[in-house]
């Protein structure tokens, strides 16, 4: 029954995404490649300075696309060290250094990791200048890197990849903010707060008062998930009356987080002149996605305790109004792409449903994976399959025209070492750092053993992964973790960005070679099939360990 | 141009891999001993740093070494496994990189073996240089005799020789070094380095000039400019080409040495974090295991093998005659995407022969046929003795009329034929030249002869075919013509198929030829190549392979000559001809030693056996790491969580029979595999989706599958040594 319950929630996303998937595909096709820039376009660029129709090259791209976040950091930082005298701060005083930094790295990083409570940490003019503006920004900056690496591929003799001025305009402008000025509506309308209310004094039901924090949520809501983001207004994020009140904002949201990353397959195959080599990357992305959710409903629905499983699964840190499928399908989504987003607590799950959560992460969120890093981080895996597997066709490999070379292969190669390394020694460090190990067992852990275990492997994942969700048990709020995870966050993010854009540099000088009835066919079954092994096989082989000793070691039973 | 080589191209494909067998089939456990004191020699850590994932074994096993030593000490160090537990996992460990070292050498070894004998030809001669050589007044160096001004010739070793020097080569000695013969011409024994017994001609000027240190003439005294510097000759290349002194990796083994050793670090990383994460829990993993388990996940089979496979390639195409400057090039040939090839003797044999007698209207058709039979019997040209087939095949087996008087081909008539005792004369020639004799003799052809003579030539033309006119001068002065006879050029069997494989590969054959756009158009499609390039120059050439590769085709070709060099150098894979100059064999970055330009094809099928030979056993390695995560994750954790033992679906007797199976699997696999290293994977020309999906069923779920298979087993025995 549940299955079946599972089903229809799947289908139903399925052939709404599959109805958005050409018109958003092809308008994104539009925006990155069209040679006119609209009026208000023209103006910013006079002001910022910005010959428009001049590429730059992979360095250039590279150099503005770092100082740009890095004076994303600076501003938003500034901006809660001086919180108290701004206006509608709602009197929070200004945030504390440490938690400043950690909190402007998450957000610029697309990560949204939240050390903080929001409902008690910041007000207004922060969430709202200073969070809504990188949940807008960071997402742009993602999806222009997956689209600087796309005309690396679909480009010829190039020395130029784009002007990330312009990506990053065109995208948050034409892109992210129509969609999020109609999605907030709707969602306003569904019943998601959006005001300047502040604390508002409630009497509740068993008698007492309490003070309920409103706001602009719905602004906020919106782009947090189509930007897959995930930083929550409120410290319960979308699990929240105020921010996901129903299921029909439930379904929206799940739809918000999965158009973008979806659709820019789309994008891609359009660029590349072959839409068929975006429906396998699609492919995979499908299956990966599907397996992973009926893993979680299967997890969640027959546990090992029969009493759990005949009281119809488990319920614990779940919403009664979403129950298991719409917890799980958010989750799933959540997790897959690099949202964070949570409607149920991750943390509560059975020890093998939050495994898959965690191991949504672990495949380097590909499935589809956060706005444009879903992408591009899917597109180096299809050259690691490409190249393992390519030369058995004979001839040495090549993904849509571009040979895979030793240049080609060292970006890709260094890409893929990036995550696993940095969850891996984050969570052994963590446990072979004396004064580290003292902190995790005194202060941040409640939990002991294999669950403890997996809640720092949880919080390393998401950090190094850019999701930003958490297994709630840990208090990350300490030294450590907040130093760690902060770092974890900066090189999960910037140095994969950096391989990528020089990946597409490379690929962009290349010429194209012809298809032949030779090449390796990489828009076919047998490729999707393929990708999704290599993709699966690399990170089950980094983490079957780690994964051991934590959800495995507590959730089979023998 | 090569018509000694006939080889029937449909068998060379089956030859490569029955070749190889049968090399291979000296006993693999021979081959194996007789490397062995080389393998042992790479443990040479400066050696084994080359290769990062041995290494990584290497040290490893010299680590437990150690450990086992200091734990016979401290049996505290133990951790509670038996003593000789670590030693044994050292013993396999070492003998992992010893099977590595093995596949190496063994690869090495087979070069070696025609490496000594080459090495045998470089033995010092006496040369005849010639000093003070002129030119133009001496040409052949006949020296004093000659008189004033002229060169005198010294003795000296052949390993003084420089660039430039001159040299007198006479019959019975041996050449003493590469060069091109600038004066003279003489039978050549080249079996040296071809293996080829028959005496091949080289003379001065022309294509066929060079030759090459260490063959002997046969016939006639030849004039020798060296074009070598010294210890730089053509046998020395190849003898380093063959011994793989010099080999560099390929930008692919670059890139896959790139991924290899992208996977060991992470391996490594995991392996090094395992103990403080199961500190978290209370759990820890001995030092011994821990290593096993690092060089379990490494990609072992890969490393220890890749340099065999590239080796082997090599060796590959040496076996088949063809010695490339680079491992490069044979990479190159894989990715080929376009083939020029020279019409006459690549697609058709060198030369015409006879296949229709057209007789002209009102003439009898057995006449004509007598007529052209009789005037080519005593013809010795296989166009001639063609003719006298295809009449036979017509029931006319004619004698040689006795007192009958050959006429034998001029440059000036351009006419051959036979003047009969009787008075009557035949001759067969060229339309012009039959028209011209017509006129001198003063016969006379009708407007209807000529216009029906004309459309069958044309006719001919048109279907690619060369006309060879027939008339006859009766004794009575009075002359007519009989009919034309169709010479065309014949394809070689068996090559349409081998084209239409070549299209199924995604190659495209682009035919060369001096030939008529006409002919060129009709030879073309009946070989079933893509495309032509008619009355081709060496410059077309150039121009073509440029425009091939400006759309990003690469390009293979064949060539010989020296206004062959430019295209040579230009294409991707050039394979100059053995025969050639040396100017062609310094611009190509192949030599074929048999001359034989059909071996292109094989070329590019050797190369892309190299590349799938290296896909699939990349494959196979990384998919092994599955099993022998499911030997020994759970056998290292399942004290600690009995609930992991779910995992350990082999049924694995104990921990520590788990992970002693795990790594003899996985130093045995390579020794299993060294036969597929050397011989390579089997290839068949199809699309790429049918061998890739092969390939990924074979190597990749087979991949998967062995090891679950080969530790399951290994385990039923390992369980029987005490304590585990």
């Amino acid at each position: 029954m549940v299955y079946l319950f599972a089903i229809m929630a799947f289908a139903l996303i399925a052939i709404i995404l599959a109805a958005i998937y050409k018109p958003l595909g092809d308008y994104m096709y539009n925006v990155v490649t069209s040679d006119k820039d609209l009026f208000f376009e023209k103006w910013i660029y006079r002001i910022v300075g910005v010959d428009s129709k001049k590429g730059q090259t992979w360095k250039a791209y590279l150099r503005a696309l770092l100082g740009f976040s890095l004076l994303s950091v600076l501003v938003l930082y500034l901006l809660q060290r001086v919180q108290q005298w701004l206006p509608f701060s709602l009197g929070f005083p200004n945030v504390e250094g440490p938690l400043a930094f950690n909190t402007a790295a998450s957000f610029v990083t697309n990560t949204n990791w939240q050390s903080y409570s929001p409902d008690v940490t910041l007000g207004y003019t922060v969430q709202f200048a200073g969070l809504t503006v990188q949940n807008f920004v960071s997402a742009a900056v993602g999806i222009a890197v997956a689209i600087a690496l796309v005309r690396g591929i679909a480009w010829r003799k190039s020395e130029t990849i784009g002007n990330f001025w312009v990506d990053l305009t065109r995208i948050t402008l034409r892109i992210l903010m129509p969609i999020a000025i109609v999605m907030g509506v709707i969602l306003i309308a569904l019943g998601v707060a959006q005001n300047f209310a502040g604390f508002v004094d409630v009497n509740t039901v068993a008698g007492g008062t309490q003070k309920i924090m409103q706001g602009p949520v719905a602004s906020q809501e919106v782009i947090k998930e189509l930007g897959t983001n995930g930083g929550g207004f409120f410290n319960a994020n979308s699990s929240h009356p105020y921010e996901n009140p129903n299921m029909w904002t439930n379904l929206i949201e799940i739809l918000l987080m999965l158009c973008i990353p979806v659709a820019l397959t789309r994008t891609f195959g359009r660029m590349v002149g072959d839409i068929r080599q975006g429906y396998a990357l699609l492919g995979a992305m499908v299956i990966l996605f599907g397996a992973s959710f009926f893993f979680v409903v299967t997890a969640e629905s027959f546990s090992v305790d029969p009493i759990t499983t005949l009281t119809g699964g488990s319920m614990e840190g779940k919403e009664t109004r979403f129950g298991i499928v719409w917890s799980g399908l958010f989750g799933t989504t959540s997790t897959s792409t690099s949202t964070g987003a949570v409607n149920s607590m991750h943390d509560s799950y059975t020890a093998l449903g939050g495994m898959m959560y965690m191991l949504n992460m672990m495949l380097g969120e590909v499935s589809p994976g956060g706005v444009g890093a879903g992408l591009y981080g899917i597109l180096v895996m299809a050259i690691v399959a490409v190249f393992i597997a390519g030369l058995m066709v004979g001839r040495t490999p090549e993904y849509i025209g571009k040979k895979i070379g030793p240049r080609e292969m060292k970006m890709a190669s260094l890409y893929f070492l990036v995550m696993p390394i940095t969850v891996v020694a984050g969570v052994a460090l963590s446990f072979a750092v004396p004064f580290a190990r003292q902190s995790i067992f005194d202060t941040s852990l409640n939990n002991s053993g294999s669950h403890g275990f997996s809640e720092v492997v949880y919080a390393f994942t998401s950090a190094a992964n850019n999701n930003g969700s958490a297994f709630a048990g840990i208090t990350a709020d300490t030294p450590w973790l907040d130093t760690m995870l902060g770092l974890a966050v900066l090189l999960g993010r910037f140095l994969p960005i950096a391989l990528v854009i020089a990946l597409a540099g490379s690929l962009a000088k290349q010429d194209k070679v012809p298809e032949t009835s030779g090449t390796m066919k990489t828009d076919n079954g047998l490729f999707v099939v393929l990708l999704v092994f290599v993709i699966v096989l690399i990170s089950a082989l980094t983490f079957f360990p780690t994964l051991a000793l934590g959800p495995l070691a507590e959730g089979l039973v023998a | 141009m090569t018509s000694a080589t006939v080889n029937d191209v449909a068998n060379n494909a089956n030859s490569i891999v029955s070749d190889v067998n049968q090399s291979n089939n000296k006993s693999l456990g021979a081959m194996l001993g007789k490397s062995l004191p080389d393998a042992c020699r790479k443990f040479d850590p400066r050696n084994m740093v080359h290769n990062p994932v041995m290494f990584i074994v290497w040290v490893g096993a010299a680590f437990l070494t150690l450990l086992g030593i200091f734990q016979i000490f401290d049996g505290s160090l133990a951790n509670g496994e038996p003593v000789y537990f670590t030693w044994i996992v050292a013993v396999v460990l070492w003998l992992t990189v010893l099977f590595a070292n093995l596949a190496e050498a063994v690869a090495e070894g087979r070069g070696k073996a025609q490496a000594d004998a080459l090495r045998k030809t470089r033995t010092t001669t006496p040369a005849h240089i010639v000093k003070g050589y002129d030119e133009k007044n001496d040409p052949d160096a006949r020296g004093p005799e000659k008189g004033e001004g002229s060169a005198y010739i010294e003795e000296i070793p052949s390993s003084d020789l420089k660039l430039g020097d001159v040299v007198v080569v006479a019959a019975g000695e041996l050449i003493p070094g590469d060069g091109d013969i600038i004066s003279g011409i003489a039978s050549v024994d080249e079996s040296a380095i071809t293996g080829e017994s028959a005496p091949v001609i080289r003379e001065s000027g022309g294509d066929r000039s060079s030759v090459t240190g260490g063959t002997r003439v046969l016939s006639d005294r030849i004039v020798v400019r060296i074009t070598q510097k010294p210890g730089e000759s053509f046998v020395d290349k190849m003898i380093a080409l063959v011994e793989g002194a010099n080999r560099q990796k390929t930008p692919n083994e670059i890139a896959l040495d790139v991924l290899l050793s992208s996977l060991t670090i992470i391996f490594l990383v995991v392996v090094l974090c395992i103990n403080p994460q199961a500190s978290s829990v209370d759990a820890s993993v001995s030092l011994t295991v821990l290593i096993a388990l690092l060089v379990c996940l490494i990609p072992t089979t890969i490393g220890a093998l890749l340099s065999a496979i590239g080796i082997a390639g090599m060796d590959r195409l040496v076996q088949r005659n063809v010695l490339a400057t680079s491992g490069r090039a044979i990479e190159a040939a894989g990715d080929v995407t376009t083939l020029l090839l020279d019409k006459t003797g690549t697609i058709t044999y060198g030369n015409r022969q006879a296949s229709e007698f057209h007789a002209l209207p009102g003439v009898d058709h057995a006449e004509m046929v007598k007529a052209a039979a009789l005037s080519s019997l005593a013809d010795s040209t296989p166009e001639g003795q063609s003719i006298v087939a295809l009449a036979k095949t017509e029931g006319f087996d004619l004698d040689e009329v006795p007192g009958a008087v050959d006429v034998a081909f001029t440059a000036e008539t351009r006419m051959s034929g036979l003047d009969l005792p009787n008075g009557d004369r035949i001759r067969k020639g060229a339309t012009s030249a039959v028209e011209a004799w017509i006129d001198k003799e003063g016969g006379t052809m009708t407007v209807e002869v000529r216009d029906a003579l004309h459309e069958k030539v044309n006719f001919i033309s048109g279907q690619g075919g060369t006309p060879l006119v027939v008339a006859e001068q009766y004794a009575n002065g009075e002359v007519k013509v009989l009919g034309v006879v169709q010479l065309k050029d014949v394809v070689k069997k068996g090559l349409k198929e081998r084209f239409a494989d070549l299209r199924k590969m995604g190659i495209r054959t682009v035919m060369v030829t001096g030939d008529n756009p006409l002919t060129a158009k009709a030879i073309a499609k009946e070989a079933g190549v893509d495309d032509f390039i008619a009355e081709a120059k060496p410059e077309d050439k150039l121009a073509y392979i440029k425009k091939e590769q400006a759309n990003g085709q690469l390009v293979a070709m064949t060539g010989d000559g020296t206004n062959d060099a430019p295209a040579l150098a230009q294409s991707d894979v050039g394979v100059a001809m053995n025969s050639g100059t040396s100017a062609a064999k310094e611009a190509g970055n192949m030599v074929d030693l048999d001359s034989d330009p059909t071996k292109l094809i094989d070329i590019v099928q050797i190369g892309k056996q190299l590349l799938i030979t290296r896909g699939a056993l990349t494959t196979f390695s990384i998919a092994n790491d599955v099993a022998k995560y499911f030997a020994i994750i759970p056998a290292m954790f399942m004290e600690k969580f009995p609930g992991l033992g779910v995992l350990n679906i082999m049924g694995l007797h104990s921990s520590l029979s788990a992970v002693l199976s795990a790594i003899i699997f996985n130093a045995i696999i390579i020794v299993l595999l060294i036969p597929l290293a050397l011989k390579g994977v089997k290839y068949r020309a199809e699309a790429s989706e049918k061998i890739l999906g092969r390939n990924l069923s074979i190597y990749g779920l087979g991949g998967i599958a062995a090891p679950f298979v080969g530790i399951w087993i290994i385990d039923l025995f390992v369980r029987l040594i005490p304590g585990f």
